[in-house]
Formats: C-alpha cells, structure tokens, sequence
C-alpha cells in the first residue's frame, strides 16, 4: 500500500476542474478527453484552455472510444460520435427517446448501442441492426475481429452476428444478472460482471464455465493487461488480476492480488505497452502499478471521491483521471 | 471542493397502491404543488398518463433473484440501471418517487437499496407509501395478495376515496388495516389530499429517525398516531373512532419488548436465524435494542431475510432501557419468536 516512501509522479499532474461527476475519461490524437455525466465532453488540447462540447441534452449515460473518435449515448436516446476536431455528428436518435444504456465500437468502426432491450448495430455497410435481448441489455462489447456482438443480459449473454441476419444468436447461459461484458483480446474468453460480487468467464471454444468470486463489491472495471493475458478489476481494496495465460484461462488459479489499500479499487486502465496497471482508488487515490512485482508509483494522492475514470494515451506516457467529484487531471509520465 | 457532489443521499419514496386506488392522482398531486422541490419520477407505464414534470422515466419492473442463496432476495433490476443513470443529474432534482405497478410487491424496491452497494452509497430509501381505496380495499384484502402486501409494507397509508363511504364502513375499514400494520402513519383522504409533509421526506428507514422522530413506533394498540384529512370537519378527527379489534388470519404483526438487557452474541445468531428460515413470511422488522454494558442504543430494519442495523446515540438518563422489536409478517410463528427473544437475555 502507497506510504509516504512510495515514489511520486503527482506533481507532474495538471489539474483540470470538470465542474461536473467525470464518467470517462478517454485520449484521442489530440488529446485528453473527459466524459461529464450532465451534458458535455471535455477536449484537453496542448496546454490550451479546456474546451466543454455539449453533446448530449440530459446525462451521459454510456461512453466508448477507438481513439479516433468517442461515441455516447444520453438519456435524450441520442448516439453521438465526437472527432478530435470537436465535430459531433448523431449517429442515432431512440424513436421514442428511450435512455441509451451501452454503447460499443468495433475495430472497422461499426457502432453498437442499445436501449432498454433492444440492441442495434450500424456497421459501415448498413443497419441499424436490431436484436432484441431477452431482458434489459446489461453490456456491449465486440469480439476482437468486430464482427460478432456481445450482448450482456440476466441469466447469460447473447452472441450476435448483425451483419448475417439468418444465423441464430447463441446463447450463453449463467443464472443472475450481468452487467457488463469484455472480450478477451485473443477472442479465446467472454468475461462478464455480475450484480453480485462476482465475474462470470466461458471460454468460448467448449463454453466452459468460470466463476471468479472474491470481490467486495459489484466489479465495475475490467482492462485487459498489454500482453491481452491478464484482467485487472476493480471491485476490492486491491488489485485484482486474473491470469489468462495457458490453456484453461484462470480455472483453478488464484489471481494476483496486488498493492493492498484502505479502500476498494474503483477503476482501473492498463498501460498500451507495458506491463503496468493504473488503480483508482474510492478515496481518489491513483496508483501506477508494474504487475510483474507490485512496484507502485503515486499519481494522485487521496482527496475526495472516488475514481471514476481512467485513461492511458496511446504511446503509455500520460494518464489521465476524473472524480465523481468533478476533479479530473492528466499526469504527465513523458 | 466544499460541496462534494456525492455528500447527501437523494431520498427515493415508493409510492404503492392497488389499481385504481389513487397512485396517479397523489403523485400528480406530489408535482403540481408549489414547494419548490423538483422530483426524478420513475413510472411504470410510460407515458399512459400524463406526468407533469421534466424528469419521468419509464421502468420495466424488471425482477431478478440474486445469486445468493436466499429465494425472496429479490431486487429490480431496472431501478439500478434507472437510479444509476439519475445520478449523473445530480443537482438537478431533489428526490425520487418510484411508482409501482398495482400489481407490485414493494419488496423487491426495498431490497434493491439493501443489494445495491452502489445504490446504497447515493440514494437511500425514504419511506413505502401505500394509497388504497376506502370501497374496494376490503374485497382486495380478500382476494389481491397484493394489496395484502403493499398495506402490511407500508411506511404511510392513504386510505382514500373515504367520501364514497359512510362512516361505520370507514372504521372497519380503519380496523382492518390496523389488523395487519399497526405502525403505519395513516391519513384519511378524497382525491389524496394530505399535506406533503406527510407523505414525502419521512425517512422512515433511516435508522436514527425511528428513534428520534417516532419513539412511540412500537407502541401496542390500534389508536395511536392517526390523522384525518376529511374534507368537512366531521368531528372524528383524532379521535380512536371505536376500532374494532380485528384479526387477520394471513397477515399479523408482533411486538415483542424486555427490559432484561440482551447479549450480543445470542441476539445476532438468532435473529440472522429467524430471518434465513422465517424470512420469505417476515415482510419488515424493526427493533430498538439495549444490549448488555453498552451505553449505546442498537437500532435495526430488515425487509424479508435482509437485516440492517447500527449503533445509534448514548441511552439518555431519562429513558427506560428496554428492548423493543416489530415484525410484520404471515402466519408468524409467534411463540416461537417470543421464546427465542426472551432467551437472548444477557
């Protein structure tokens, strides 16, 4: 755990006031941006002012980036996709103005969201697409090659090709609710977040089950480390990485449990390159933390609430945060 | 930052009730007063009628067991997604009604802000308003579990639509409930006019409140604590209106009180007990405590099989050190709840 001997970088921090729950945090080739729960976006360019973009009119409920562009959707039922340039464009409006829940980006660009059951699926070649879930979509993600959608619900996921409408959905099945979902990069696994404190893993060539339990609270989290092979979470007064090396993913292994804290893991990114994860923490610590030993790095000390964004550019040399609070700030590790 | 966005808990009232009973006509009425207060309201039916404020949410009701083990730890999806989302307008609204279906069982609302850390960390449960129909809710009582339901788990009742019956009927009526929740607030209301005082901000299940605001809550008897809003004075009010006493075979409630102070260790294991096997027939419970060589008194809730609970403030001089717990519930095992409280006497 970070003690007064823990090495520091927070003073290369510059701090940024959001002035409203940062939800997300995310760089694109200009810069940083923040995701602000009420309306707005943050653009962080160089050392210029921050810019505020409205994108949405209500709360931002979801957000998700390819680093060319952020995408959102509102409790307006808007989806709307933001350039580095600060253009927006809408993507899609909900016909009867429902919440937007989840959004997702595939590697071609494609677009899924969804609102309340229904999930949709504007690809470059056509769409909306539409699948409706058996219950509440909980999560979004595409699998590694874009193609395939991961549509997270209760009781289990469904595994949607938008773009081949006669090919029936599969349906992994695990009782209770999920609400969110990760492909492994290597396509192998399907991890999901449970309602309770728990993750729940098929590996998607037998659909084997995995249950990964433990945790203090709901995981709210996950990032895939570098090497795609390890799963760092939130949800316990520590670090949590499940070991997806080997054949048989993390079954049977214990996950490494690093940097000990006071309070629970709130957030977590994983650096682009290297083995090194970045914690946010509940009490608005951030952790910079080399997986391999445990070595930690201060980048923000305790203050205020909790940590609700986390972001690491594209070359690993800055990472930016935000609070539930409003207080965000880029750490300059260059 | 002086004022944290995330310091105070936005308080969310469940507004129940049969169908037909009123529900739509409080929460219209909740809206359109001028008190200064803007509500998030999250309704079940979207858009059926027309809801005048700028933040209604339509929800699914979308009920879910939890993984753990316990069959009645129910909780609503929906309103995880619904309250989450809200939350990313904080400051924009003061507080939260949820309207349920009539169909509802106000459980799984409850336990939702048990269940949900998250939840729990922003929004707190205010109180369970039940509004019923003076003509009807004794035929539902008979045939709607439902209705049973949502009076037993109710924090305030509006018993409404009293003009469209005559007095004798209102006082079984009255009697009626009172067999099933003796501790709920109840006002007599047309077109549930109550003052909103009454209704809203109650923190009903907020531990301290129960014991600052309502010392009386486990008082026994069928007189206490009513109040009648009756359009014309009709020179009832306040009065105990001759209750009958009635049972009702389904639904009762328990009081149960000692003034032997309790052991910890026995009280814990047993009431986690009585809940894990009684729990699916125990609606609520609430309990004041006085444990032994504690200075402190020990406050609890608990909704079907899930308990909550803290050490309150220091036992004044002037108060009787004694303990005190409700259960409201069906078919209670009552003398094997009495045998197993009276033996957890330090």
């Amino acid at each position: 755990m970070a003690t007064t001997d823990t090495p520091s970088v927070a003073d290369r921090t510059r701090h940024i006031a959001a002035g409203a729950p940062v939800v997300g945090a995310y760089f694109l080739k200009s810069g940083a941006v923040f995701v602000l729960g009420d309306e707005a976006l943050l653009f962080v360019t160089g050392n210029a002012e921050p810019r505020r973009v409205v994108v949405h009119d209500g709360a931002i409920l979801t957000a998700a980036s390819d680093r060319e562009r952020i995408v959102t959707g509102g409790d307006d039922g808007k989806v709307v996709a933001a350039k580095p340039d600060m253009t927006t464009t809408t993507i899609a409006v909900d016909p009867k103005h429902r919440w937007i829940d989840h959004v997702a980006i595939a590697p071609d660009g494609a677009v899924a969201w969804s609102a309340g059951r229904d999930a949709y699926v504007q690809s470059r070649s056509g769409g909306p697409h539409k699948l409706e879930a058996p219950s509440t979509v909980g999560g979004l993600a595409f699998a590694p090659k874009g193609r395939r959608l991961a549509i997270a619900h209760y009781n289990g996921v469904t595994l949607w090709f938008p773009n081949a409408p006669d090919a029936a959905p599969e349906r992994l099945e695990w009782k209770g609710s999920h609400v969110g979902v990760i492909f492994s990069p290597d396509g192998r696994y399907l991890v999901t977040a449970m309602q309770e404190p728990a993750l729940h893993g098929w590996r998607l060539t037998d659909g084997k089950h995995m249950r990964m339990s433990g945790y203090a609270t709901k995981v709210q989290a996950m990032a895939w480390t570098a090497d795609g092979k390890g799963l760092a979470t939130s949800g316990a007064p520590q670090l949590v990485v499940w070991s997806f090396h080997g054949k048989d993913g993390p079954m049977g292994k214990e996950p490494r449990v690093l940097v000990p804290a006071e309070h629970q893991v709130s957030t977590v990114a994983c650096h682009p390159q290297k083995d090194v994860i970045a914690a946010g923490y509940e009490d608005g610590l951030v952790l910079l933390v080399r997986a391999t030993d445990g070595a930690e790095v201060l980048a923000r000390r305790p203050a205020g609430s909790p940590v609700s964004a986390l972001a690491w550019n594209a070359k690993g040399t800055a990472v930016a945060f935000g609070t539930e609070e409003g207080d965000a700030g880029i750490v300059d590790l260059a | 930052m002086a004022d944290p966005i995330t310091s105070d808990k936005v308080p969310v009232t469940v507004l129940t009730g049969y169908l037909g009973a009123g529900k739509t006509t409080l929460l219209n009425r909740i809206l359109s007063e001028p008190h200064g207060r803007k509500y998030a309201v999250i309704i079940n039916e979207f858009g059926e009628i027309g809801i005048d404020s700028d933040l209604v949410v339509g929800a699914d009701e979308e009920i879910f067991e939890m993984n753990n083990g316990c069959i009645c730890c129910t909780v609503r999806g929906d309103l995880i997604r619904i309250i989450g989302g809200l939350m990313r307008r904080k400051g924009k609204f003061d507080a939260i009604i949820v309207e349920t279906t009539g169909l509802a069982d106000p459980a799984p609302v409850a336990q939702t802000f048990f269940v949900d850390q998250e939840i729990g960390r922003k929004a707190k449960l205010d109180a369970v308003v039940t509004v019923a129909d003076a003509k009807w809710l004794r035929d539902r009582l008979r045939d709607a579990p439902e209705a049973k339901n949502q009076i037993a788990f109710a924090d305030v009742i509006l018993l409404n639509k009293t003009d469209l019956v005559g007095d004798a009927d209102l006082r079984e009526i009255e009697a009626r409930i009172r067999a099933i929740n003796p501790y709920a607030t109840l006002h007599l209301t047309q077109r549930c006019a109550v003052p909103l005082a009454e209704v809203l901000h109650r923190n009903a299940f907020d531990l301290d409140r129960i014991l600052e605001v309502e010392p009386q809550f486990l008082e026994a008897g069928d007189s206490h604590d009513h109040h009648h809003h009756r359009d014309h004075a009709d020179g009832h009010n306040h009065s105990h209106r001759g209750l009958r006493h009635y049972h009702d075979e389904d639904m009762q409630s328990l009081s149960l009180r000692t003034d032997r102070a309790l052991d910890p260790e026995k009280f814990f294991p047993w009431i986690q007990n009585l809940v894990a096997q009684e729990g699916q027939n125990i609606l609520r419970t609430k309990g004041i405590l006085a444990f032994k060589d504690d200075p402190r008194r020990f406050a609890f809730q608990g909704v079907h099989m899930m308990l909550d609970g803290d050490h309150q403030r220091d036992w004044r001089e002037s108060e009787k050190r004694e303990s005190r717990i409700i259960f409201i519930g069906r078919a209670l095992p009552e003398s094997m709840i009495r045998k197993g409280f009276e033996e957890c006497a330090a």
